[in-house]
C-alpha cells in the first residue's frame, strides 16, 4: 500500500474557530479564516489558506455555530484515497451513522443528534500518566496540528466509506501526557448525557460507550483523534466534537464524542465486546478471513457503489499496522 | 372438496369486491413507496439497505396478515377476511422476491460465486431466508384453483407449510439483527406463535362462537 500522506492543507474549520466567527458576517470560509488570523486580509479565496494557528479573541457562543457552518463548503485536498477509491460525499458521510446514543437507525441519527451540545467540551487524559491533561477544544486545536487524513472506514456490518477526516495522531496527545512505564492500554469513554442522548435512556447497550486500544496501537500514526471532516468541524452525528478514528479496525472501535482517555495496565472493557463477546473481539481488526456470524467480512458494500468489493486485510493498511500483531493468532484474537 | 368449495367459491364467484381491492392496494403500498423513492432518487444513503428493510418487513407483515385471516373467520366469525387470504399470501411472496432480487442483483451484482461462498453457504440467516422463499414459492405456484383440485386433500396439508415459512422468515430476521434491534423480530415471532396457537383445535374450539 502507498504510504499515507496527510495533506498539508490546514482545514477550514480551524479558521471557523468558535471564538472568531463574529468577523465573518457573510464572508467565505477562507476569508473568515484569514480575517480571523490576520485582520485586514479579509476576502482572500479559500485556496490561499496556509498553516495557521487560530487566535483567541472574544468568545463565540455555541448558538452561533450552525450559522458559521452554513458558510463553509465541504473541501478535501483530493477526490480519492491512496488506493484510488473515490471519497464518499459529505452528504453520505453525515447521513449514515451508527451512533446508538441517538438512534439505532443509521439514517435517523443526524436529525436525532441535531440539538446535541458539543460546545463547550473537555477531554481528560488520566490514569497511568505522569502529566494528566484536561483539554478543551481550543487546546486541542491549538496544541496539535490538524491535518487531513483520508481513510477508509469499514463497518462490521459490511459497508464502507472513504472519509477525509481532519485530526491529529493520538500519539501526539499521549506523548504529552507521558504514559508511565506500566501503561499498556488506552481506554476511551464517550460522554454520558442521557438528557441529550435518547439512546442512553434505554438499555440497548451499557452506557457510556467505551472502547480501548493497546498502547502500541494507539501510538501508531494511523490512529487519530478526528475533529473534522471535509474541512469542517465534525457534525454531531459523526461524534462531535472529537472522536477516535482507527481505520484498520471495524468502525465500532472508532468511538465518538470522547470525553475521557485513561491509560491503564489492564485490558479495558469495551462496549460491543461486553454486549456480544463472540461477535465483537477487543481487537476487531478488519479481517476478511475471520467471519462474523451475520455479516460477511470477506466482502463489503462501498456506499455509493453497486455490487461488492473484496475486503482487504487490515482494511488495506496492513503495511502500516500488521507488525503490531506479529506472532498473534488473529482468528482467536479477533 | 366440498369443504374447500364451501370456503372459497361463493365469494370468489362474485369476483373481487371493494374490500378485496382495498386490502390488496394497501398491501402493495410499501412497493409503491419503494417505486416512488427509486424514481425520485430518495432511497437514502444506502439504497440497497433501504430496499432490504422495506421489502423484508413488508413480506413479514403481509404474511402475518394472511395468516390472521383464518382465525378472524373461525373465531370472530368475520368471513370476509377469507377473501383476502390468498392475495395477502401472494403479496408476501412478491415482497420476498423483491427482497431476494435486491440481494442477488443489487447487493451482489449477480456474482454467484461470491454470493455462494460469502453469504449463502456460511450464514445461517441466509439459509433460513432462502428456505422461507422456497416454501412461499411452492405455495404461490400451487395457489391456483387447478392445483387445489389436483392436490385434493393434500393441498391443505401442503399449505400448512406457510407457518414453517413464517418461522423461517422470523429466524432470518432475528439472526441478522444486532443486539438492541432484536425486539422487532421477537414481536413478529410472538405474533406468529399466537396465530399458530389459534389454529390448534383445542384452543380454536374454546374460542369459537357457539354454532
Amino acid at each position: 500500500m502507498v504510504k499515507i500522506l496527510p495533506s498539508e492543507i490546514t482545514p477550514e474549520h480551524l479558521f471557523l474557530n468558535r471564538r472568531q466567527f463574529m468577523a465573518a458576517s457573510g464572508a467565505l470560509a477562507g476569508a473568515l479564516a484569514l480575517s480571523a488570523c490576520a485582520p485586514g486580509l479579509g476576502g482572500e479565496p479559500a485556496s490561499e489558506i496556509g498553516a495557521l494557528q487560530p487566535a483567541v479573541t472574544a468568545p463565540l457562543g455555541p448558538e452561533k455555530l450552525p450559522a458559521a457552518l452554513a458558510y463553509t463548503e465541504p473541501t478535501a485536498s483530493s477526490g480519492q484515497d491512496e488506493l484510488g477509491d473515490p471519497l464518499n460525499t459529505f452528504q453520505e458521510i453525515t447521513n449514515y451513522n451508527n451512533f446508538y446514543e441517538f438512534s439505532t437507525s443509521k439514517e435517523a441519527v443526524a436529525s436525532a443528534a441535531a440539538s446535541f451540545q458539543s460546545y463547550p467540551w473537555q477531554v481528560a487524559v488520566t490514569g497511568l500518566v505522569n502529566n494528566p491533561l484536561t483539554l478543551d477544544l481550543d487546546d486541542l486545536y491549538a496544541r496539535y496540528t490538524q491535518q487531513e487524513h483520508i481513510f477508509r472506514l469499514r463497518c462490521v456490518e459490511a459497508w464502507s466509506m472513504v472519509i477525509p477526516w481532519v485530526g491529529f495522531p493520538i500519539a501526539e496527545l499521549l506523548k504529552e501526557a507521558d504514559p508511565q512505564s506500566n501503561a499498556q492500554y488506552v481506554q476511551f469513554v464517550t460522554v454520558y448525557r442521557p438528557e441529550e442522548m435518547p439512546g442512553q435512556r434505554s438499555n440497548i447497550l451499557e452506557w457510556p460507550y467505551q472502547e480501548g486500544l493497546r498502547i502500541d496501537e494507539a501510538m501508531n500514526p494511523l490512529a487519530i483523534l478526528a475533529t473534522g471532516v471535509y474541512g469542517k468541524p465534525l457534525t454531531n452525528q459523526q461524534g462531535a466534537p472529537v472522536r477516535l478514528v482507527v481505520p484498520w479496525k471495524y468502525g465500532f472501535k472508532s468511538i465518538k464524542s470522547v470525553v475521557s482517555i485513561v491509560l491503564t495496565d489492564t485490558l479495558p472493557a469495551t462496549t460491543w465486546n461486553t454486549a456480544a463477546p463472540h461477535e465483537y473481539g477487543f481487537y476487531a481488526n478488519v479481517n476478511p478471513a475471520v467471519d462474523h456470524p451475520r455479516w460477511s467480512q470477506a466482502s463489503e458494500r462501498r456506499i455509493g457503489e453497486n455490487g461488492r468489493r473484496p475486503t482487504l486485510p487490515f482494511n488495506g493498511y496492513a503495511e502500516e499496522v500488521a507488525a503490531l500483531y506479529a506472532g498473534m493468532d488473529l482468528t482467536r484474537s479477533f | 372438496m366440498a369443504h374447500a368449495a364451501s370456503q372459497s367459491r361463493p365469494r370468489s364467484r362474485r369476483g373481487p369486491d371493494w374490500f378485496w381491492w382495498a386490502v390488496t392496494a394497501a398491501a402493495l403500498l410499501p412497493f409503491a413507496l419503494l417505486g416512488v423513492q427509486a424514481w425520485t432518487g430518495s432511497l437514502g444513503v444506502d439504497p440497497v439497505n433501504t430496499v432490504y428493510n422495506l421489502s423484508g418487513r413488508a413480506a413479514l407483515v403481509t404474511l402475518l396478515l394472511s395468516l390472521a385471516c383464518t382465525p378472524l373467520n373461525t373465531i370472530l366469525g368475520w368471513r370476509r377476511a377469507l377473501s383476502v387470504r390468498k392475495a395477502l399470501g401472494l403479496i408476501a411472496f412478491f415482497y420476498a422476491v423483491v427482497h431476494t432480487a435486491n440481494f442477488v442483483g443489487w447487493d451482489y451484482a449477480f456474482d454467484l460465486g461470491l454470493m455462494l461462498n460469502d453469504a449463502l453457504l456460511s450464514k445461517p440467516y441466509l439459509l433460513a431466508g432462502s428456505l422461507a422463499l422456497g416454501i412461499l414459492g411452492v405455495l404461490a405456484l400451487t395457489s391456483t384453483r387447478s392445483w387445489m383440485r389436483r392436490l385434493g386433500r393434500s393441498w391443505k396439508r401442503l399449505h400448512r407449510l406457510v407457518y414453517g415459512a413464517g418461522a423461517l422468515a422470523v429466524l432470518h430476521f432475528l439472526w441478522q439483527a444486532k443486539v438492541g434491534e432484536r425486539w422487532e423480530p421477537l414481536v413478529y415471532a410472538g405474533l406468529l406463535a399466537a396465530l399458530l396457537a389459534l389454529r390448534l383445535p383445542a384452543l380454536r374450539r374454546r374460542l369459537s362462537p357457539q354454532q
